[in-house]
């Protein structure tokens, strides 16, 4: 693998750039893998990454139907922060934005962390009560949080309307510092790069059309470019995690909904941290090419086709008029979805199936992005061991028999 | 001095001067000029900066594809970023100001980005700022930010508004031009109703750029006849100056209609600015045209360069020419009407340039003493500011090999040309490339969409006419009306030869040659990135940014499609085209939003008894949709003060609230009990008429989801009050139930909540209080004792009294019919004046409800918590099954270390426990500190004289007598662990 | 933006309509004689299927009555509607 940096940069530059190597290799898929990863979005990418890099196993394939880092890995509003209510999620999160933290450096790729804040607004005195809670939930994990008050709020975002007259006054928010947005292309570009340069293979227009099951293990897949054989399979597919799952034979609590997003045109900075808001139902931020970046809800219906219904759209923007008067003249330039995986109580599955030598990570609904590393590094090891770490056993698919779910519904700002 | 005002011609209104101002300076245009066109005939050739290296740009189109010339439109309050030079209609006064160049369009320092442009190649950010660690944070990326972006945000509200419009449709027609005109004019003559949307102020305005004849007409002439006859049907609405900007399922259209942004600023007032339309169309025609292509070649974005069609609409439309001497290099048959036209204004055309060898018009051209190149191409377009004379060369090296340079300061340029298939796309359509015409066309079928005209890949003005016709008729068919009209007829020729593109043997000359103009994406950057491994188109588009910037690439996109396949050997259409998204063109978040902002955004609620909380300067807070006092401050208390003394008079006297938020459902019919037994955790059917009981329900996994007092009416009849934000889920909840689970039992709810209007009498004189407003009411225990309900006459009105209590107290809550609410308040605070009365609102109500340990849901509830959390074991019915109970047998949900509802008493009874807290067994702990568990409420209380709260501890309940801490920051308070019920736990008082 | 025909009420627009997911998940007759894992099946899993999907709606800013929808999940193509307990119908690629 070239290193990436200012020097090479230089020297490239010198070559007219006509000596940059590819990111990574195209390879025909090999008959047999030791582990197969399906899905090649970040996490799945990730996952690889991880396997190859912590647990030594590098003779791994990366199945991606389409384009690699093309579903929702592509579609997000690229949110970063740790600040989840429970400890189960708080130590996975957290554990991922301290990968983040090392990320471009790790993946030698500048994946463009930018750690400008995190706000989510309170709007009532329910939301106080839980912001209040969150953030000192967070404080005691060792995750850092704050409660500003309005004033705060409004010092820290200026344009933000926290004016007492309007429906929604904001009465405080909680402060992620740390939280952030990435460039999401990067990601999964960087984890492809990086992984491809351990040994894996990362195959693209290759989908997998069938599980092979013998006595309860998994042997195989067949795909659009023939039957592959694999011990070891772990599906990373998101909104088609319910189709793969069909394949191998169970079901999940799992369903899919288009959630959508939208970027304005790009304008001058005007907004320099993310704004969140669960009672408005806003999550806002300016990229670095200076488009307002914001997702809208979620449709009520199920649906594996990438795009919603424009009444969520409308209301959106209302939602967003509320907060920011001041962007009334500015444009919608693009709106997009995704089909996210939505499980009962807002958190992931990561872990064993009914399936020996199947693994599941899904489920992320709305908030995948930000997991990203930590949801890779928890799998691979899951994969490699044949058990869970520590830290995403709580997020088993048996929890929904035992009751013992992790209900983060809270935590994200779209009514999952 | 370039481009100039012809002498005559044009759609412009030379009578009507209109003074504009442009980055500072003064021009003047005439009415019916687009800022573009005014800018172009006052000579101004650099009208913008471009995105990453700040080159000069000047106007490149003549429509919604223009990529160039953004601006600034406006100031103050009505101030707009990014607009396109190309679609603003002049008005008088109108001032304008180029974006992104600093400080200065002629002067841009951001130019010195060229200096280090080998450095800017695609995807540059990626391979570098990569450290020190925090660095990409402080320096790099701001630097960055400072660059990035285009115009600027306004910093006021919007002062104008924006409206919703619906319609139905029997047939909606998008585009204005021939095919449009054509299908809207077909599928109206049946009479079918007809929405017909146009983009431009003029139906057939592009009809002036042709000489041919329609209906033996001239075509501007037809488009007029069409339009007036379309004006004169009641079944057809118009909409000008609208665009559609999405198509989604089910023939479901969104479009933009801007109403005064072609008037100068406040000349309409009381007008929406725009119009969001929703149109549901039973059949939807696509004639939205087709955009022109550029060719891609070294210096192609230099002021100077332009489409060929937009120099012959500035021509026609606007009596502009675009320069002195042109050069047209064109690989299509359209543009050699561009330098015939430009011949008869008197511009002089220097060359035509065409890749290929059978150049269609040659000697017409020829004979006016134009001369054509054939199998020749520009290699580069030179010049300082803008284009001062091109390189041109024969494609196979004959003559004498060498490029010969021709002066000019105009180029005129066509790639052939690429369908508007953006609508059509959206609601994915399949495409297909087409080799014969070098463009992406519809090649699937949509239900109910047809694509006509050159959206379709029909280039000439017959082909067009022809489909729009066909299109609009069989559409007026399918929805059940005749074909009535006549197809049009023209005297249009269809093009000689296919174009010819160059994507594949790229011009040799040297210097940047674009491929996305606004964003500056070359085409060694798509070489690059294919080098890379960006080969999959998408993939392309985001590791360039091509096609990414405010005209969402409608010039760049098939461009790139082609220089990346010539880059790889392969077809344009083994590559294909990115997803085309909604809008079609930016929309203004106002018009998205509508009416929807502000008070309409989330309309209040509010009571019937409202008008006297205003009156009263209580202090309000947001319950659900709700507007309730929180507490009702005398002049000088805070919260605090406010609290305590209303919580006293509860507790000591008697106080007066607004209950009427409280969600109220009568649930009716022979099963009506049977079916709240399966509701309800405890038991409903055995509640005697006359008698009320306080039920909790759940979610069917367990988890407490509403609570509330059931009255039974009758045998068949209750009525079930729940939350304040909770009334219409259970309304919700209940029917789902009833209807798709339960369909034989016989119930029927009603929302009921807004009948009624009740005001909570309750403290120890609340019997004297309302002894006097219902003197006929027997009101002593016995009689009317706790958990009961009597009808009866109050303040003279007919009303439900009932004995429940929330506070803890001797409570009446007294219902009246919501017209009598504000009645009843007043006669209550009347009756209680002499008792000294006090009105107290839901902060009070909190506290005295949680000192009788009572939980609120989405207090103590957050979704995770199960009655037996809650201490509601006793409640729990264990001969029945209810909805969740089932849930409530699960391995996790039986754990006895479970958080459980407990009352917290700090160590220092002054302090305060924040509310939200975590409660931990050891605060030195190093974190991760183990929580065991929350605050969930917290006061301080009068009856007690000390601070309290409730919280859900793990395994609380076994806990009771130990101690918490709550750390808050380096203040730690401490706190002992005590049954929630604090006050009164006989009950006493409230069964008094 | 669907546009739902409502058995009762004819064509509207989805805003008019609450979505209530997945059909015929029947609530088990005996909840207590059921393991838990077949409970958690009654309560969460779902078939999310990638194609054609039997779904409840509730015309809700209409006649307030639940109805089933055979939808497809990808083309959002509406085959039709039935009413809660009618014979279920086949789905368009099913054999009659």
């Amino acid at each position: 693998m070239q290193r990436f940096s200012l020097v090479q940069l230089v020297r490239n530059a010198l070559a007219h750039h006509e000596k940059w190597p590819a990111y990574w290799r195209s390879p025909e898929p090999k008959r047999a893998y030791d582990a197969v990863i399906v899905g090649g979005g970040g996490h799945g990418l990730a996952t690889a990454y991880y396997l190859a890099r912590n647990h030594g196993i590098t003779n791994v394939a990366v199945l991606e139907k389409g384009w690699i880092g093309g579903g929702n890995t592509g579609r997000n509003t690229t949110i970063i922060r740790s600040n989840y209510l429970w400890d189960e999620s708080a130590h996975l999160y957290e554990h991922s934005l301290k990968l983040w933290e090392g990320l471009s450096a790790d993946l030698n790729i500048n994946v463009m962390l930018s750690q400008r804040g995190v706000l989510n607004l309170a709007h009532n005195l329910g939301d106080v009560r839980e912001g209040v809670r969150r953030v000192q939930a967070n404080r005691l994990n060792g995750i850092d949080a704050e409660w500003l008050s309005p004033q705060d709020v409004q010092a820290f975002c200026p344009i933000v309307d926290i004016g007492e007259g309007r429906r929604h006054p904001v009465l405080g928010a909680t402060l992620q510092r740390r939280g952030g947005v990435a460039r999401h292309d990067a990601v999964a570009w960087g984890y492809a790069r990086a992984a491809d340069a351990l040994g894996v293979d990362i195959i693209q227009n290759c989908e997998v059309t069938g599980i092979d099951v013998l006595a309860g293990r998994v042997v195989g897949l067949r795909t659009t470019r023939g039957a592959i054989m694999a011990r070891k399979v772990g599906l990373v597919t998101a909104g088609h995690s319910s189709v793969l799952a069909a394949m191998a034979g169970f079901r999940l609590p799992v369903q899919s909904h288009p959630l959508q997003a939208l970027v304005s045109e790009p304008i001058k900075p005007v907004l320099d941290c993310v704004v969140m808001s669960n009672a408005v139902h806003v999550y806002v931020s300016q990229s670095d090419k200076g488009e307002l970046v914001m997702g809208a809800g979620i449709d009520a219906f199920n649906s594996y086709a990438q795009r919603g219904s424009f009444h969520v759209i409308e209301h959106q923007m209302g939602a967003l008029l509320e907060l920011f008067p001041i962007f009334s003249r500015l444009r919608m330039m693009r709106t997009w979805a995704g089909i996210v995986d939505v499980c009962p109580d807002a958190s992931p599955i990561i872990g064993r199936t009914p399936v020996g030598g199947l693994y599941l990570n899904c489920g992320w609904g709305t908030g995948g992005f930000k997991a990203t590393p930590g949801s890779g590094w928890v799998f691979a090891h899951t994969i490699a061991n044949d058990a869970p770490h520590p830290l995403n056993a709580p997020f088993a698919l048996d929890r929904f028999t035992s009751g013992a779910l992790i209900d983060e519904h809270g935590a994200a700002a779209v009514a999952h | 001095m370039s481009g100039y005002r012809l002498p005559a011609g044009g759609r412009v209104d030379r009578d009507r001067p209109l003074a504009f101002t442009f980055d500072g300076r003064r021009f003047t245009g005439f009415q019916g000029d687009t800022l573009a066109s005014a800018l172009i005939a006052s000579g101004e050739r650099l009208v913008a900066r471009s995105f990453k290296y700040h080159r000069p740009r000047g106007v490149y189109s003549a429509g919604a594809e223009e990529p160039n010339a953004l601006v600034q439109l406006g100031a103050g309050a009505r101030s707009e970023p990014n607009l396109r030079a190309t679609q603003i209609e002049l008005h008088d006064g109108l001032v304008a100001a180029a974006v992104n160049a600093w400080p200065g369009l002629r002067f841009d320092l951001g130019a010195a980005n060229q200096l280090v442009a080998p450095l800017l190649a695609a995807g540059f950010y990626y391979k570098t700022f990569l450290g020190p660690r925090g660095w990409w944070r402080r320096f790099y990326e701001p630097a960055i930010r400072r660059m990035a972006g285009m115009g600027r945000a306004p910093t006021l509200p919007d002062p104008d508004l924006y409206d919703h419009m619906h319609i139905h449709a029997d047939v909606l027609v998008v585009g204005g031009g021939p095919a449009g005109l054509a299908a809207a004019r077909a599928a109206a003559s049946g009479g079918a109703r007809v929405v017909l949307a146009e983009d431009g102020p003029l139906l057939g305005a592009g009809l002036v750029d042709d000489d041919a004849t329609v209906d033996g007409v001239p075509g501007i002439a037809w488009a007029d006849e069409v339009a007036a006859d379309l004006a004169g049907r009641d079944t057809v609405t118009v909409l000008r100056r609208t665009t559609v900007a999405g198509l989604y399922d089910h023939g479901y259209a969104v479009a933009v209609e801007r109403r005064t942004d072609h008037l100068p600023p406040g000349a309409a007032p009381g007008h929406a600015r725009q119009r969001l339309w929703h149109i549901r169309a039973r059949r939807t025609v696509l004639a939205a045209g087709a955009h022109e292509r550029p060719l891609v070649f070294p210096g192609n974005d230099r002021p100077g360069v332009m489409l060929a069609g937009a120099v012959r609409t500035y021509l026609r439309r606007y009596g502009v020419a675009c320069g002195r001497r042109a050069v047209v290099f064109t690989g299509d048959d359209a543009a050699y009407a561009t330098a015939a036209a430009l011949a008869d204004a008197g511009v002089a055309v220097a060359a035509v340039v065409d890749p290929r060898r059978d150049a269609p018009d040659a000697a017409a051209l020829a004979a006016r003493g134009i001369a054509v190149l054939p199998g020749h191409a520009v290699i580069a377009a030179d010049g300082k500011g803008g284009v001062e004379s091109v390189l041109v060369a024969a494609l196979d090296g004959s003559g004498d090999g060498q490029a010969r340079r021709i002066g000019c300061d105009l180029l005129a340029v066509s790639g052939g040309w690429s369908p508007v298939v953006h609508l059509y796309s959206q609601l994915r359509g399949r495409l297909a490339y087409d080799d014969r015409l070098a463009c992406f066309r519809p090649a699937g079928s949509v239900a109910g969409v047809t694509v006509a005209g050159a959206a379709d890949g029909r280039f000439d003005l017959a082909a067009c006419l022809a489909a729009g016709h066909e299109a609009g008729l069989a559409a007026a068919v399918a929805t059940g009306f005749p074909a009535v009209a006549a197809a049009p007829r023209t005297s249009a020729q269809p093009p000689a030869l296919p174009p010819a593109m160059l994507w594949d043997r790229p011009p040799a000359g040297r210097g940047k040659a674009f491929v996305d103009l606004q964003n500056d994406v070359t085409t060694d950057d798509v070489a690059l990135a294919a080098r890379e491994g960006f080969t999959a188109i998408e993939h392309l588009k985001r590791y360039t940014t091509t096609g990414m910037g405010t005209d969402q690439g409608k010039t760049a996109n098939v461009n790139a499609i082609g220089v990346l396949s010539g880059v790889l050997g392969r077809s344009p259409g083994e590559t294909g085209t990115t997803t085309f998204r909604p809008p079609y063109t930016p929309v203004a978040y106002g018009a998205l939003a509508g009416r929807f902002v502000g008070e309409l955004f989330d309309p209040e609620r509010v009571t019937p008894i409202h008008p006297r909380h205003v009156e009263a300067e209580a202090v309000f807070e947001n319950v659900g949709q709700w507007k309730r006092p929180r507490f009702f401050p005398h002049p000088g208390e805070d919260l605090e003060g406010a609290v305590l003394r209303e919580c006293r008079a509860v507790r000591e006297g008697v106080g007066a609230m607004d209950a009427s938020t409280l969600g109220k459902i009568e649930v009716r019919g022979p099963d009506a009990a049977a079916f709240l037994d399966r509701i309800y955790i405890n038991p409903m059917a055995g509640l005697a008429v006359g008698a009320c009981r306080y039920g909790v329900m759940c979610r069917e996994d367990g988890m407490v989801f509403d609570d509330g007092v059931v009255l039974r009416l009758a045998p068949d009849r209750f009525l079930v009050t729940t939350t304040t934000g909770g009334a219409a889920r259970v309304l919700d909840w209940f029917e789902e139930w009833l209807q798709t689970e339960w369909p034989g039992l016989r119930v029927f709810c009603t929302s009921v909540t807004e009948q009624w209007a009740t005001v909570a009498v309750a403290g120890p004189l609340a019997r004297a209080v309302v002894g006097a407003l219902a003197p006929e009411m027997e009101l002593g225990a016995a009689d009317f004792p706790f958990m009961t309900f009597r009808d009866g006459i109050v303040a003279g009105m007919a009303a439900r009294v009932a004995r429940i209590s929330f506070s803890g107290e001797l409570a009446f809550e007294l219902n009246v019919e919501s017209t009598a609410g504000l009645a009843l308040w007043d006669a209550v605070l009347a009756a209680g004046r002499r008792h000294g009365i006090v009105p107290y609102g839901t902060e009070a109500m909190h506290v005295l409800r949680a000192e009788k340990g009572y939980f609120i849901v989405g207090h103590e509830t957050d979704g995770t918590v199960t009655p037996i959390d809650l201490g509601l074991e006793r409640m729990v019915a264990k001969r029945k099954d209810f909805l969740g109970k089932r849930s409530l047998g699960r391995s996790d949900t039986v754990r006895t270390d479970r958080k459980q509802l407990v009352a917290l008493l700090p160590e220092d009874p002054e302090e305060l426990l924040p509310e939200g807290a975590q409660l931990v067994d050891d605060p030195k702990a190093p974190a991760p500190v183990p929580m065991v568990g929350h605050v969930t409420s917290s006061y301080r209380s009068a009856a007690l004289g000390r601070s309290f709260a409730l919280a859900l501890v793990r395994d609380g309940r076994q806990r009771i007598g130990g101690r918490v801490f709550a750390p808050a920051g380096a203040h730690v308070v401490a706190a002992r662990i005590a049954d929630p019920v604090l006050f009164d736990p006989g009950g006493s008082r409230r069964d008094g | 933006m669907l546009l739902i025909s409502c058995p009762w009420c004819g064509p509207r627009d989805e805003t008019e309509f609450h979505c209530g997911g997945e059909a015929h998940i029947a609530r088990p007759l005996d909840p207590p004689a059921l393991p838990d894992a077949a409970w958690a099946g009654y309560v969460f899993m779902r078939d999310n299927p990638k194609g054609w999907m039997r779904e409840r709606w509730m015309h809700a800013q209409g006649c307030r009555r639940w109805f089933n929808l055979v939808r497809h999940t990808v083309t959002h193509e509406i085959a039709g509607a039935y009413l809660v307990g009618a014979p279920l119908p086949p789905l368009p690629d099913e054999c009659p």
